[in-house]
């Protein structure tokens, strides 16, 4: 009985840890699946968001609304910056060229907060809003900051489905995302759509960024890593550009590390993602709302 | 209405249209036809804005519509049905004709219920699939979504590229007959097609291209009096078949 309890109680964390992965995951996931090429500086326009969240709470404590405001502003502003650079500068079908230039925009954003004035070699603090306790429902117990993150995921992503399927600015980024080149000769402006979904991921970045650093209270310069690598599992095992894939995703990631730790240890955590992520790309490289790889690569081909 | 004077195009360093010049009247279906690698589907992706010429121009009207975007060109009236179709797949048929309309989605909305309407007229198989994904039709409703999508646009002329391709005989029909409604409500008609037969059936004027140049424009009475699809498809003249 107590093992039951255990498992159940690391599902209950995983999926309100995972919701967060979930989120990272549709940020990569929107901007993959409307311009078919990898942003791998995503995690690091994140990072910029939360440094300067962390960064004016240093210098304006309790103003915690402005600092979750200042946190996606920032993340949308280094997002933008991302899009100017690596992918409207970049034709459209140079895929690679985008994604090797992402990735150096990924060092240059991460340089940047490391070489920045106040910069600091330890953690930057990241207060939470209110007291973290938790909540007794017997026999589990719930983190409110795991709560807090959870629901407003859920929130968010009834908003976002909202969005998608029923206003026309969801319509157009689903049609530019099944074949641009139709949606260009009927007069869709692809590359304002393209924009727009990087602005969407961004504050989606910015929302994830903010929930994960009130959970763990800090920040390092090294976040931008950990967004990128949790993002693009989450997206790859729930399927490349798929959105309710990178929900899924994410939360099966969440309760597959929560139980390795549960029951591995907290050295296995990663390991056991890296285990999940490499058993998808061999057992089901398409993920589990994707196509196969080469069904992929062909649609791919058919864009460009 | 739609003029096409000393076309040039090239994909990468060959040159695949030299110099083609054409006109397409108001109220007619035009019809230009080939053997494969004529440049047929190359001339209309050019016209549609998809392609840049390297010379030449194109005008729709008086409007001078050479090497402007693909939106561009639809908003000035001209639009063009690809030979793969490229519906939207995972949007609804409602969906996909509401994109068909896309320059005028936020200003005219009862417009566009009303095109709506009115290209589902034309199309009855599409209302009874209304709100069903476009990528669980069949080829033929398929391609009657991809007409009545670019019809949305209230194009001045309308490019059909191989709108038989890939369906079965009664598709065909029902295709055909819808086009052939089409022009008799007048609208303007540019179509490839490589059912020769079927094409120049109803066409008003035919256009022949050949290794990326213009080998016949005429009547239809002409082309059928000439040899050319002899010369063109088969490599030879009429007295050469019947010797």
């Amino acid at each position: 009985m107590s093992l039951l309890t255990d498992i159940v109680q690391n599902c209950l964390d995983g999926i309100m840890v995972g919701s967060s992965y979930a989120l990272l995951g549709i940020g990569f996931a929107l901007i993959f699946g409307v311009l078919r090429r990898l942003n791998l500086a995503f995690g690091s326009t994140i990072l910029v968001g939360v440094v300067a969240g962390s960064t004016l709470q240093r210098f304006m404590p309790g103003h915690p609304i402005l600092v979750f405001l200042i946190t996606i502003l920032m993340t949308v502003v280094a997002g933008l910056y991302v899009e100017r650079l690596c992918f409207r500068a970049i034709r459209q079908d140079a895929a690679l060229a985008s994604m090797v230039s992402s990735f150096a925009i990924w060092m240059q954003l991460e340089e940047m907060v490391i070489q920045t004035p106040w910069s600091q070699t330890y953690a930057y603090p990241y207060p939470p809003p209110f007291a973290t306790d938790s909540l007794e429902i017997a026999p589990f117990l719930i983190r409110t900051d795991y709560l807090l993150m959870w629901l407003s995921t859920l929130v968010f992503m009834v908003l976002l489905t909202w969005i998608i399927y029923r206003t026309r600015f969801g319509r157009v980024m689903r049609a530019v995302a099944h074949n641009a080149d139709a949606a260009r000769m009927l007069g869709l402006e692809v590359h304002r759509v393209g924009t727009q979904a990087f602005l969407l991921a961004s504050v989606i970045g910015g929302l994830a960024g903010y929930l994960i650093a009130i959970s763990q209270q800090q920040v390092t310069p090294f976040f931008g890593l950990w967004a990128t690598i949790k993002g693009l599992i989450a997206m790859i095992i729930g399927g490349m550009g798929s959105i309710p894939g990178a929900i899924v995703g994410g939360m099966l990631l969440g309760v597959a590390e929560i139980q390795a730790d549960w029951f591995l240890g907290a050295e296995f955590r990663e390991l056991v993602t890296y285990v999940l992520l490499f058993a998808f790309l061999i057992f089901k490289p398409g993920g589990l709302f994707g196509s196969t790889v080469g069904e992929a690569s062909g649609s791919d081909a058919q864009r460009a | 209405m739609l003029r096409v004077s000393d076309l040039r195009v090239r994909h990468g360093r060959i040159e695949v249209l030299h110099e083609i010049s054409f006109e397409a009247k108001a109220g007619e279906v035009t019809c230009l036809i080939g053997p494969n690698g004529a440049g047929k589907s190359t001339t209309l992706w050019t016209l549609a804005g998809v392609l840049r010429p390297t010379g030449g121009q194109v005008w729709l009207g008086d409007q001078d519509i050479t090497a402007i975007s693909p939106p561009a060109v639809v908003r000035c009236g001209l639009s063009l049905v690809p030979e793969s179709r490229l519906i939207f797949q995972g949007l609804t048929v409602h969906e996909n004709l509401r994109m068909g309309a896309f320059p005028r989605l936020s200003v005219d909305k009862a417009g566009v219920l009303e095109d709506i309407e009115r290209v589902l007229e034309y199309f009855p198989p599409l209302r009874s699939r209304f709100e069903q994904d476009a990528g669980k039709m069949s080829g033929g409703e398929q391609q009657m979504l991809a007409v009545a999508r670019a019809l949305m646009a209230r194009p001045q002329m309308l490019m059909l590229d191989e709108p038989s391709l890939g369906l079965a005989p009664l598709a065909v029909e029902e295709i055909f007959d819808i086009i052939r409604t089409l022009h008799q409500d007048g609208v303007s008609i540019l179509l490839v097609e490589q059912n020769v037969e079927w094409a120049v059936s109803f066409a008003q004027h035919v256009v022949v291209l050949d290794l990326g140049k213009v080998s016949f424009d005429g009547d239809p009475a002409a082309f059928k009096a000439s040899d050319i699809i002899h010369k063109v498809y088969l490599g030879t003249t009429n007295s050469q078949v019947n010797d």
